[in-house]
C-alpha cells in the first residue's frame, strides 16, 4: 500500500527544511571566514601612514620611500641623521602641525589658517634635514618639496613586527607578534595551572568518589562552565589581581598570571568532564584484570586507566587550550593590556581576543586599524582551527587503536 | 586439608539475597566446576575468593571463606597478597592494551618485581605453561589486540599464571570462543591441575564433565548439590540437578 499523497508531500517538505537549514548554517560559517579574511587581507595594500596626511621631505633629499618602522624611529627621535637611513649626512628635523608656532606667527598663518599651505611648502623648502608629517589637502600644485612613500605593510612586518601601535602617528605599528606570543603565555600559564588539576579531579570523580559525592560535584563543575565570562572577569579584578600585587610585592596586579589563574578555572569544566568521560570509557575487565593480578587501585589508575584514556586526556588539554586562546571578556579585564612580548608571567599582557575587543570601537572602519584587527579575527580562527583539528586527529586515531 | 573452604556464606546485593548458606570444601589441585542457570550465583561465588565483589557498592557477606586455613574476609588479611595468591581469567579475554610480552609481565611488575632476567624468564615459561608460546614466540613486542580470541584468552591464563598463584578462578573461559579454542583451553586446564587449584564457572554440561574433578549445581542462590562429577553426571541425588543436567529445564 502506498502512503497518502499528503503524507509523502509532509515528509518532503519536512526534508527540504532540514536540507535547507544545514546548507544556510554552513554557508553563513563560510560567509563569517570570508568576510573575516577579505577585511583582513585589504592590511597588506595600505600604507600605514594616517589617512589624509602625506610625509614631505625637501626636493633636495634623495630618500624617496621609508619604512613605516623608520618613520615611527624618525618622530620618537631615534634616528636623527639621514644618513643612517641612505640619505645624505643631515640631521632629522620632524615637524608636525603641532610645531607650526615655533616657525611662523599666528598672523603669518593667517586666523582662519588660509596660509597654511604655502608656510609649509616654504618650510619645507627653507630646511634641507626636514621631514614633515602634513595634511594632503595642504599640499598644492606649486609645493616646494618633495614627498614621500612610506612603504606599504608587509606581511612579514606585520607577523614579526614586535611593535602593536595602531594608532601611532605618523606611522602606525601593526607587530602582531607581541599579541600572539601574549596569547600563548596566557594560555601556556592556563593549562599548566588546569590540566593537573582538571586531571586529578577527573581521576577522583571517574574513578574514587563515590557516587554520592560524584553527583554533589558534577553539578557544581559543570556550573562553572555556566558563569559568564564578565563575572570570572569580576572575580578576578577583585579577589586574584590583589592578591597576586601582594604577595609578589609588584607596582600592579594585572598580569600574565591574573589571566591564566581565571583562564585555569574557566578551562577545568571542558577539561575535567571531558577526561572524566574518557577516563570512564575504561573497560571494567580491564580495569578487574588489573586488580585480579595484585594491583593496587593506584597502580590500576596509572598503568591502566589513564594509558588507555591518554588521547582522550590529550584532547580534554587540547580543548582547555582552545578555551583559553579565544576567551576575551575575562583576561582583557585582568592582564593589563600591555602590548609587549612577555619575558615572565608576572608582566601585563595583550592578548588578541582582547586586542580586538578593546580596539575595535575605536578604529575608523575600514581604516588600516580596523583591517589589522580583522587580520588577528584570522590569526584567532586558524589558531582554534589548529586546535580543533588536532583533537579531531587524536581522537580519530584512538578509534582506529581501540578497533 | 581442604585448599578452600567456604563455611555458611551468605552474600547480600543490597536486599537482595544472591548467595544463601553456602558451605562447601575444594581439594588441593583439583577442578571443581560450577554450574547452574544464569543468575544462580555462581560467578558471585567464584568472586568472592578472590574478593573481587568488594569492588562492587552494597555488598554485605557474612560466614566465612577461607583459603589456606586462612579467613580471606578477616581484617588483617592484604587483598593485593590474597590475589596474587589467588589468580583470575574472566568470561571475555581482557588483554591490556600493551604487548604481549608487557601484558605478562604486568602483575609482577605492579608487585614490585625489578629483576629483568626473572621477568623474560617468567614471562616465557607462563606463556609456554598456556600452551601460546609456538603461536606468539616472534611477536611477543606485538600488541596483544593482534591475537585471536582464543588466543587472547590463553594470554590472558599466562597473565594469571606469571604471578605464581596457587588457586586460579575461571569465570566461563571458554564462552566467547569457537570449539577448536575451547577445546585448547580444556586441554589446558587438564595440564594445569598438576599445580594449581581450579574452580571454573561454565554453562556448557560437557564442559563441566570433561574438565572438573567436582562438580556444584547452583540454584537461585542455593547449593542444591555438590560432589564428584562421575556422580553428578551419572547418578545425582537430587531429580532437580538431573533435569537441569539432562537440559529439561535451566
Amino acid at each position: 500500500m502506498t502512503k497518502p499523497f499528503h503524507k509523502k508531500l509532509l515528509e518532503k517538505i519536512v526534508e527540504g527544511i532540514l536540507a535547507l537549514s544545514g546548507s544556510i548554517t554552513s554557508l553563513a560559517v563560510l560567509l563569517i571566514v570570508i568576510f573575516l579574511f577579505k577585511e583582513g587581507l585589504g592590511l597588506f595594500k595600505r600604507s600605514p601612514v594616517a589617512e589624509g596626511y602625506v610625509l614631505a621631505v625637501n626636493k633636495n633629499n634623495p630618500v624617496n620611500r621609508i619604512d613605516s618602522k623608520v618613520v615611527k624611529r624618525i618622530f620618537d627621535q631615534e634616528i636623527t641623521n639621514w644618513k643612517s637611513i641612505t640619505g645624505k649626512n643631515d640631521t632629522i628635523i620632524t615637524f608636525r602641525l603641532d610645531n607650526l608656532n615655533s616657525y611662523y606667527s599666528d598672523e603669518k598663518i593667517g586666523a582662519n589658517l588660509e596660509n597654511l599651505s604655502v608656510c609649509i611648502s616654504s618650510l619645507v623648502d627653507s630646511i634641507s634635514g626636514i621631514i614633515a608629517f602634513v595634511p594632503q589637502k595642504n599640499i598644492t600644485n606649486d609645493f616646494k618639496g618633495k614627498l614621500v612613500k612610506p612603504e606599504n605593510v608587509s606581511a612579514g612586518e606585520f607577523f614579526l613586527g614586535k611593535e602593536w601601535y595602531p594608532t601611532a602617528e605618523p606611522s602606525a605599528q601593526f607587530g602582531v607578534l607581541p599579541l600572539l606570543l601574549g596569547t600563548l603565555w596566557v594560555s601556556l600559564g592556563a593549562i599548566l595551572l588546569s590540566l593537573p588539576l582538571g586531571l586529578a579531579v577527573a581521576i577522583y570523580m571517574a574513578e574514587v568518589a563515590n557516587p554520592r559525592i560524584r553527583n554533589i560535584f558534577k553539578p557544581i563543575i559543570e556550573l562553572l562552565a555556566g558563569i559568564p565570562s564578565v563575572i570570572y572577569g569580576f572575580f578576578g579584578l577583585v579577589v586574584i589581581v590583589p592578591l597576586i600585587q601582594s604577595i609578589f610585592n609588584l607596582p600592579v596586579g594585572e598580569t600574565a598570571l591574573a589571566g591564566s589563574i581565571i583562564l585555569a578555572i574557566m578551562a577545568l569544566p571542558t577539561i575535567i568532564t571531558i577526561a572524566e568521560d574518557s577516563i570512564r570509557t575504561t573497560p571494567r575487565s580491564m580495569k578487574e584484570a588489573s586488580l585480579a593480578l595484585g594491583a593496587s587501585r593506584w597502580q590500576t589508575i596509572y598503568r591502566i586507566v589513564i594509558p588507555y584514556s591518554i588521547s582522550g586526556i590529550t584532547a580534554a588539554a587540547i580543548l582547555g587550550i582552545g578555551r583559553a586562546v579565544g576567551e576575551t571578556m575575562a583576561v582583557l579585564m585582568v592582564t593589563g593590556n600591555a602590548a609587549v612580548i612577555p619575558h615572565s608571567f608576572l608582566q601585563p599582557v595583550r592578548t588578541i581576543p582582547a586586542t580586538i575587543a578593546a580596539e575595535l570601537g575605536e578604529s575608523s572602519q575600514g581604516g588600516p586599524h580596523y583591517q589589522a584587527l580583522f587580520i588577528l579575527g584570522c590569526i584567532l580562527f586558524i589558531l582554534t582551527l589548529i586546535i580543533n583539528l588536532t583533537v579531531e586527529y587524536i581522537s580519530s586515531r584512538n578509534k582506529l587503536a581501540k578497533r | 586439608m581442604a585448599k578452600i573452604e567456604t563455611i555458611d556464606a551468605n552474600l547480600y546485593y543490597g536486599d537482595f539475597h544472591a548467595l544463601k548458606n553456602i558451605s562447601m570444601k575444594m581439594e588441593l589441585n583439583t577442578v571443581t566446576a560450577l554450574i547452574g542457570p544464569s543468575g544462580c550465583g555462581k560467578s558471585t561465588y567464584l568472586r568472592l575468593f578472590n574478593r573481587m565483589n568488594d569492588l562492587i557498592d552494597n555488598v554485605r557477606i557474612t560466614g566465612q571463606i577461607l583459603v589456606d586455613d586462612e579467613d580471606i574476609y578477616s581484617k588483617n588479611i592484604n587483598v593485593d597478597e590474597l590475589r596474587i595468591k589467588v589468580g583470575m581469567v574472566f568470561q571475555k579475554p581482557n588483554p591490556f592494551p600493551k604487548s604481549i610480552f608487557e601484558n605478562v609481565a604486568y602483575g609482577l611488575r605492579v608487585n614490585g618485581e625489578k629483576n629483568k632476567s626473572f621477568i623474560e624468564d617468567t614471562v616465557v615459561h607462563s606463556i609456554k605453561q598456556a600452551a601460546l608460546w609456538d603461536e606468539v614466540s616472534d611477536k611477543l613486542n606485538k600488541s596483544a589486540f593482534e591475537l585471536s580470541g582464543g588466543q587472547q584468552q590463553r594470554l590472558c591464563i599466562a597473565r594469571a599464571l606469571a604471578i605464581s598463584p596457587s588457586v586460579i578462578l575461571m569465570d566461563e573461559p571458554a564462552s566467547a570462543l569457537d570449539p577448536l579454542s575451547t577445546a585448547k583451553i580444556e586441554e589446558l586446564i587438564h595440564e594445569l591441575k598438576k599445580e594449581y587449584t581450579i574452580v571454573i564457572v561454565t554453562h556448557n554440561m560437557q564442559q563441566a564433565s570433561r574438565v572438573s574433578d567436582y562438580t556444584a549445581f547452583f540454584y537461585l542462590g542455593e547449593l542444591v548439590e555438590y560432589g564428584q562429577t562421575v556422580e553428578i553426571f551419572t547418578k545425582p541425588k537430587l531429580k532437580h540437578t538431573e533435569n537441569y543436567i539432562t537440559g529439561r529445564f535451566g
